[in-house]
């Protein structure tokens, strides 16, 4: 799709009050809009005026415990609200074509990708070294260097930096790391509030609902679930769901929060070893309100966010808006390296079961991940079932291979919820071999007997049957047609599970078995029998 | 040349005709084609499970049926990648090492191996839709996945566009998933039969009378699909197109 194509329906998109006619930075050189940032990325509807059907925002997986996730299950319901599930499907395939437009337009492309991959497996190699160069560097510059081992470590630590200062308020950017180690929720019972910045996971904050995208985490949601989500915690007008509107009303009701706040917190997109630099890289601006607003700034940074050297970074910021949203660049890189004056800036390595994974040998490259989001946009299970289906921190292809790390019995069922298609690991900027993690991880589960005693004793008939060819024949043989028998063998059970949402093949009068038999033997008698 | 004809078990089953068309062809090229009749299955629905130890006898009977023949070929993208890629649950001696390097998909077979450059016999006037399976795109590389910035080349539209008459339509989504996926389509049913009626949608508004695949599977349970919601479409093997079928 051309930008021209594109460009009318944007157009309208653009509130009276906000849109400025001649505002020169809006526009590239040849006088089109720019195609840049999710903000302008193709609306749900076209038409704001016309008058949508509402449906009920289905939810995501059901957490019980330490109990296998029932993705399926979760991603029936996503299914059964056809009007989110093909907003979902539609918008994150248009980040697909548009990251397809932006990678296209880049002959090296492909050597990018091999170099950001070879870069990002010598530095997971010599961590060590370069955490140790990253934390001498960071504390020449007079940043507080913390530790954290996990998640509880990692909310310890902030929270004993926050009760330090008599910090009230947190204003933070988004993180999932921050998910990671459920932050929020240890925070809510420490009398310190915590207002997330990015419009998404404000809304996702509000809705007291986890992120399920890492790039646009709220992108499940419609704008009649958000303008909901205001009205219930903002008191905007219920009625009233225009797209401007509603992010005027976050943007009125949060800035007071941010220029308030007495501390700021941000995420970490690349953590560079040879500066002691925290790169961060968003849309909104929301990083730098949340490290540069606050005389208090804490950066958390998953020890796998380091690369070498400031000559890395460019490799990795060409691929990353690239692969995220299809934009050149996100808005604001921004690099935080010093304290300002009369300020304290402290920075929290997490490791969270990130060494133990780095030994991992069949999973340890997950560890290359730079958080774009673009195997979930072009995963087509991903895009039917929405992220939260997942019911883990991370969804789509990447949060398959990952999450098992973190809690192998409650993941367990994640890597079958895939076609093993591999369209995911031919997207990854990182050149991540997903879908054969995926493989991987089935094959671990099974061994470690986590999953279905029913799916594996199927597995294990099968493979019987399959191994004798007279049993085989003859399971085939003895029913009336093949139609009976078939489909415990080539999809094991019930025809129920097939037939619910397909019909059933057509079965033949004859296999090709006996066909040959019958046609074939005879005239070639020499034929193995 | 010794060809060992490897028809896969829902071929067997279900569309012996792509089987017989797969045999035909090759023996129209001068082959000396043989099915071994002892053979069952390539392991994948148990290893595509993770039960890598249930599929070994399955792999050593796959592997005692095909050693003999210089070639084996069989008209499935999917088994071929899983004989080529996963057949890993038994030892990895010399012999198995040969059966998987030489187990070749019917197209790139013709495409890369006999390099035929006519089907003077094969016509087929009708609007196509090109279905590829995953397994045949991005395992065994027949084509150019969407995703890459590489050049472009397509093994299966190479040879049917040497068809007489046939004239290939572009859904949106070219190679996305169909949804099929093995045993995904039996454990995730409801996301399985809704990516399968996007597909077979997205076929039919480009305007397709017929899809075409080198992998059954995919096309059974489209078929599926597509019967469920109404799109009329209809699904023919390519193994039976450039066999010359006449439709």
């Amino acid at each position: 799709m051309s930008a021209h194509e594109d460009s009318a329906p944007r157009e309208r998109m653009i509130h009276p009050d906000v849109a400025r006619a001649d505002d020169e930075g809006e526009r590239g050189q040849d006088g089109r809009r720019l195609d840049h940032a999710e903000a302008t990325t193709r609306p749900i509807s076209a038409e704001p005026q016309a008058k949508a059907v509402r449906e009920p925002q289905p939810r995501g997986a059901k957490i019980r415990g330490n109990r296998p996730i029932d993705q399926a299950e979760a991603a029936e319901r996503f299914l059964a609200a056809p009007l989110h599930q093909k907003a979902h499907d539609e918008r994150l395939w248009d980040l697909r074509k548009k990251r397809d437009t932006a990678a296209f337009g880049i002959p090296e492309w492909e050597e990018l990708r091999d170099l950001a991959s070879r870069i990002k497996a010598h530095t997971l190699s010599n961590l060590d070294r370069y955490l140790e160069e990253f934390e001498a560097n960071a504390k020449a510059n007079g940043v507080h260097v913390h530790w954290a081992a996990d998640g509880a470590e990692h909310n310890r630590i902030v929270h004993g930096i926050l009760k330090d200062h008599g910090a009230k308020s947190l204003i933070k950017s988004k993180s999932m790391l921050t998910e990671e180690c459920g932050f929020r929720h240890y925070m809510a019972g420490t009398g310190i509030e915590v207002i997330e910045t990015d419009l998404g996971e404000r809304i996702q904050q509000l809705d007291n609902e986890e992120p399920s995208h890492v790039v646009v985490p709220a992108v499940h949601k419609t704008r009649f679930d958000v303008a909901a989500v205001f009205a219930k915690t903002m008191g905007t007008d219920p009625e009233n769901d225009d797209a401007h509107y509603l992010a005027e009303s976050q943007r009125m009701h949060t800035r007071p929060l941010i220029l308030e706040a007495d501390a700021g917190m941000t995420g970490c997109n690349f953590a560079i070893a040879e500066t002691g630099t925290v790169v961060t890289c968003t849309n909104e601006g929301n990083a730098d309100l949340s490290g540069n607003v606050p005389k208090l700034q804490i950066h958390s940074i998953g020890i796998e966010k380091l690369i070498p050297q400031i000559e890395h970074l460019g490799v990795f910021l060409r691929l990353l808006a690239r692969s995220a949203l299809g934009s050149p660049i996100t808005q604001y890189t921004s690099h935080f390296r010093k304290p300002r004056a009369d300020s304290e800036m402290h920075y929290v390595l997490v490791d969270n079961g990130r060494s133990e994974r780095l030994g991992m040998e069949e999973f340890w490259t997950s560890l290359k991940c730079i958080r774009c989001g673009a195997c979930m946009n072009t995963c087509p299970v991903y895009r039917r079932s929405g992220g939260l289906s997942y019911g883990a921190t991370y969804s789509g292809p990447i949060g398959l291979i990952i999450d098992p790390t973190f809690n192998k019995r409650k993941y367990s069922t994640l890597p079958f919820s895939s076609t093993m298609n591999g369209s995911c690991t031919n997207v990854c900027p990182v050149k991540i071999n997903i879908h054969e993690q995926i493989f991987a991880w089935r094959k671990v589960l099974a061994e470690e007997h986590q999953i279905p005693l029913l799916k594996q004793g199927m597995m294990k008939a099968a493979g019987q049957v399959l191994s004798r060819p007279a049993t085989y024949r003859a399971a085939i043989g003895a029913a009336d047609s093949a139609l009976k028998a078939l489909p415990r063998f080539a999809v094991y059970n019930p025809l129920n599970t097939w037939g619910k949402g397909r019909e059933m093949p057509d079965s033949p009068r004859q296999s090709f078995h006996s066909w040959y038999k019958q046609n074939r033997m005879d005239k070639k008698p020499e034929t193995d029998a | 040349m010794r060809i060992g004809l490897f028809v896969p078990c829902y071929v067997d089953a279900f569309e012996p005709e792509v089987g017989i068309a797969t045999l035909e062809l090759l023996e129209r090229f001068g082959l000396d084609v043989a099915y071994p009749f002892d053979q069952t299955c390539c392991g994948q629905p148990m290893t595509n499970t993770g039960c890598h130890a249930e599929a070994a006898a399955t792999e050593a009977l796959f592997v005692r049926n095909f050693a003999p023949f210089d070639y084996i070929v069989a008209p499935s993208g999917s088994c071929v990648h899983q004989v080529r890629e996963h057949l890993t649950a038994i030892p990895q001696t010399d012999e198995v090492k040969d059966v998987r390097a030489k187990t070749f998909e019917l197209v790139e077979f013709l495409h890369d191996v006999l390099k035929v450059d006519s089907f003077p016999w094969a016509e087929f006037p009708h609007k196509v839709g090109y279905h590829s399976n995953c397994n045949a795109l991005r395992g065994i590389h027949h084509a150019r996945p969407s995703e890459l910035n590489k050049p472009a080349y397509s093994k299966p539209l190479d040879l049917l566009a040497k068809v007489k008459g046939i004239e290939i339509v572009t859904p949106a989504r070219p190679d996305e998933c169909c949804g099929f996926g093995g045993t995904f389509s039996v454990f995730e049913p409801a996301v399985s039969a809704k990516m399968g009626y996007d597909k077979v949608s997205d076929h039919s508004r480009a305007g397709a009378e017929y899809v075409v695949s080198s992998d059954s599977s995919c096309m059974m349970h489209q078929k599926g699909c597509a019967a469920r919601i109404g799109v009329p479409l209809k699904f023919i093997h390519i193994a039976r197109i450039l066999n010359g079928v006449s439709a």
